[in-house]
């Protein structure tokens, strides 16, 4: 039998008092691809990554990293510690930078973990030993790196909160990867970018797989964005997954057209993404 | 059918019957505050307490709020232009040659020849407000943390020199670095219950633990002599010569050993060097951990505390770490305090030292380390300049407040310096 995918979640569960977010959920998510995990409003995706990444802690179920360094339990760990044990890496559906700190600080703060060892919980650093200065050398290339990357070496001094949005989008991004993610969570990342944006973040996101070893988590509402990068989709509907496959099946698959466009009635749906949808079937 | 200069004239009466239905309100607020407050006043007639009315006053005080309310209503677009609030930009002029003026400026004050007493004295006390901010800087100003008790701090750490001082007789260079571990300790207990804590809610428990101390401090009797204080703190010496006319048995005292006639300003300047000192090493400190991963960790937990946990930083122990440095800075200030005053008493720490410590900082512009310099001046040389206005003088330092918070509202350098820059750090590489 081949390795176990790098996320298991079995028979997740997340309640608001009467109110079921995850109802026993159970996905998995592969390392070197993307799973895009999509589904109408309040489906539970949020919900389902607030768990992942210790907001919450799920009323039941179990989650299972199978991290490099052994199996760990996501499950039992909370807040700070997913991401910093775990590298389990999230961004968040309304952008979450530190506005005033400038690019190249936020991405200095994403590493605060190993530049607080190098620096030996600042007593190298207070008296600049050459261990604190090397390690600090190697962020800063590291930072350049993305930086690069995301195309914002321009602004690397400016206020992170005075960028345009795509560009917050993106350095939000780079931060991400800057903080060494084993599973990397992005949620909604194409959300307020027009279509140019939309597909160099996709070609970004492609570029990650090929070259990391991580596993991207992906919610996204922007299908063309879902259907070109994603190796594998999931639907959710009011907590539950409805469908769970490749991207060209499960844009064909029965429960997702009704999940999206109800029973007879296709007024929910955007217009793009109906219009998707029916050229799919014709295609059929 | 009017015309259109009637119905102007219609919308202004309209407008002035509404200034006036304004004013008349303001002026029944007034007159009902105003009776009780103002127009009854007890007197002391032979022994006999006799209410006296004061109705003339009373009328005066309506009156002069209706006529005021009104022309603010009717002037209002003559109204001072406020300025928006810039939001702080990372790129700006920074001003390291202020900073050198300063610095320099302070290390010569004692040897420029209008320095007398009053003016080192006055110096001392500057200095050691600069200090006490700088350390509330790190938790107010780099980690975002409210705390309106600080002068806690202050307190554990000239009690604990003076405790150390009276009982252990231990020197100034030993008891300083207790105090301020001490005081540490203290940060981080206060630190631990109040880790959920943000915003208002974080400033009203950090002023209750303020007062806690203060209150402490004056019941526990056996410990601190209670409202009495602790007298005859032992005064520092200049690497074991006391500063003494006629010193001890088997001593010998500054003056003797340099060969220089007896002054008491050879105390006062070595008292002020002394705290010079220790605030440049406060600043260096400061400024140094700003640029470390901690300090860019205080900084990011003020911007987002949210986007810290999703990073994997540990917020507790971020938090914890800027109360004890801010609680320690304070606590080595404090025994500062104690060993210049000789005396000290809960009275020195009250709520008022720690309103004036954030001031300091808020008004030097949160973050910034020349900012709290120039806002220290400004907080404890107005009021000594203000002497002249006697009674008056609290009135004007609160109008002076008010105006620089209307033109200055991100403090008086709100300019926030980056901590690294990828140009000058990083070399572009082959």
């Amino acid at each position: 039998m081949s390795a176990p995918p790098l996320l298991e979640v079995a028979d997740l569960e997340m309640r608001f008092g009467g109110l079921i977010a995850v109802d026993q959920l159970s996905l998995t998510a592969a390392a070197r691809e993307i799973t895009a995990i999509i589904g109408p409003n309040g489906a539970g995706k949020t919900t389902l990554f607030n768990c992942l990444t210790g907001f919450y802690r799920p009323t039941g179920g179990r989650m299972v990293l199978h991290h490099p360094n052994g199996a760990l339990a996501l499950d039992r760990m909370d807040g700070y510690r997913i991401a910093a044990r775990a590298n389990v890496v999230r961004t968040f559906q309304n952008i979450r930078l530190f506005p005033g700190m400038t690019v190249l600080e936020n991405l200095l703060v994403a590493q605060h973990n190993t530049l607080m060892r190098a620096s030996s919980f600042s007593l190298a650093g207070l008296f600049g030993l050459a261990r604190f200065r090397r390690a600090e050398r190697a962020a800063l290339e590291r930072a350049r790196d993305w930086l690069a990357r995301v195309d914002l070496l321009d602004v690397a001094d400016l206020a992170a909160g005075t960028l345009p949005y795509g560009a917050q989008r993106r350095l939000e991004i780079a931060r991400a990867m800057c903080a060494d993610p084993v599973l990397l969570c992005l949620d909604e990342p194409a959300a307020g970018l027009n279509a140019r944006e939309s597909s160099a973040l996709g070609a970004l996101l492609l570029e990650i797989r090929a070259e990391q070893a991580i596993g991207i988590l992906l919610i996204e509402h922007d299908m063309s964005v879902v259907m070109g990068v994603s190796d594998h989709v999931i639907v959710l509907d009011h907590g539950r997954k409805i469908a769970d496959g490749a991207p060209a099946a499960v844009r064909h698959d029965a429960a997702v057209i009704k999940a999206y466009l109800g029973e007879d009635d296709d007024a929910a749906l955007p217009p793009a993404v109906a219009a998707d949808l029916r050229a799919g079937q014709g295609g059929a | 059918m009017p015309s259109a200069v009637d119905r102007l004239a219609v919308r202004g009466a309209g407008q002035l019957a509404g200034r006036l239905r304004d004013a008349a309100a303001a002026a029944f607020v007034t007159l009902v505050l105003a009776l009780p407050l103002v127009g009854l006043r007890t007197v002391d007639q032979g022994g006999a307490l006799v209410l006296e009315t004061r109705w003339d006053w009373v009328a005066i005080g309506v009156a002069a709020v209706f006529v005021g309310r009104l022309a603010l209503g009717l002037f209002a677009h003559l109204r001072l232009r406020v300025p928006r609030v810039v939001p702080r930009v990372a790129q700006g002029v920074a001003m390291p040659w202020l900073a050198w003026a300063v610095a320099g400026f302070a290390v010569a004050l004692p040897f420029l020849p209008f320095a007398d007493r009053y003016v080192i004295d006055l110096g001392t006390t500057l200095l050691i407000y600069v200090m006490l901010g700088w350390g509330l800087n790190v938790v107010v100003g780099l980690a975002g943390l409210l705390d309106l008790g600080y002068v806690a701090f202050y307190a554990v750490g000239a009690y604990a020199y003076a405790l150390l001082a009276l009982n252990f007789s231990l020197s100034f260079w030993i008891c300083l670095p207790l105090a301020g571990l001490l005081a540490a300790l203290f940060g981080i207990a206060l630190g631990f219950p109040v880790l959920r804590l943000r915003g208002d809610y974080l400033a009203i428990v950090t002023l209750g633990f303020g007062e806690m101390v203060r209150i402490i401090l004056i019941n526990w009797q056996s410990l601190t002599n209670g409202p009495n204080g602790l007298p005859s703190i032992p005064r520092p010496s200049f690497f074991g010569l006391p500063f003494e006319r006629a010193p001890a048995e088997g001593t010998t005292s500054f003056h003797q050993f340099f060969g220089l006639d007896f002054a008491p300003e050879h105390r006062l300047i070595f008292l002020y060097l002394l705290i010079l000192a220790l605030a440049l090493l406060t600043n260096v400190f400061v400024l140094r951990l700003r640029r470390l991963p901690l300090g860019r960790a205080w900084e990011a937990l003020r911007e987002d505390e949210i986007a810290c946990r999703a990073l994997g930083i540990n917020p507790t122990n971020v938090k914890l770490s800027a109360f004890a440095i801010g609680a320690m800075l304070g606590g080595f200030a404090g025994a500062f305090f104690a060993t210049r005053q000789g005396f000290i008493s809960p009275e020195s720490f009250t709520f008022i030292e720690s309103a004036t410590i954030v001031a300091i900082v808020v008004l030097g512009g949160m973050g910034s380390q020349i900012g709290v310099v120039l806002a220290a001046a400004f907080l404890v040389l107005l009021p000594e300049i203000g002497r002249e206005f006697a009674q008056f003088r609290m009135l004007v330092f609160g109008l002076a407040m008010i105006l620089i918070m209307i033109w200055r509202p991100q403090g008086l350098l709100g300019h926030r310096e980056p901590t690294v820059r990828l140009g000058r750090a990083a070399a572009p590489r082959p």
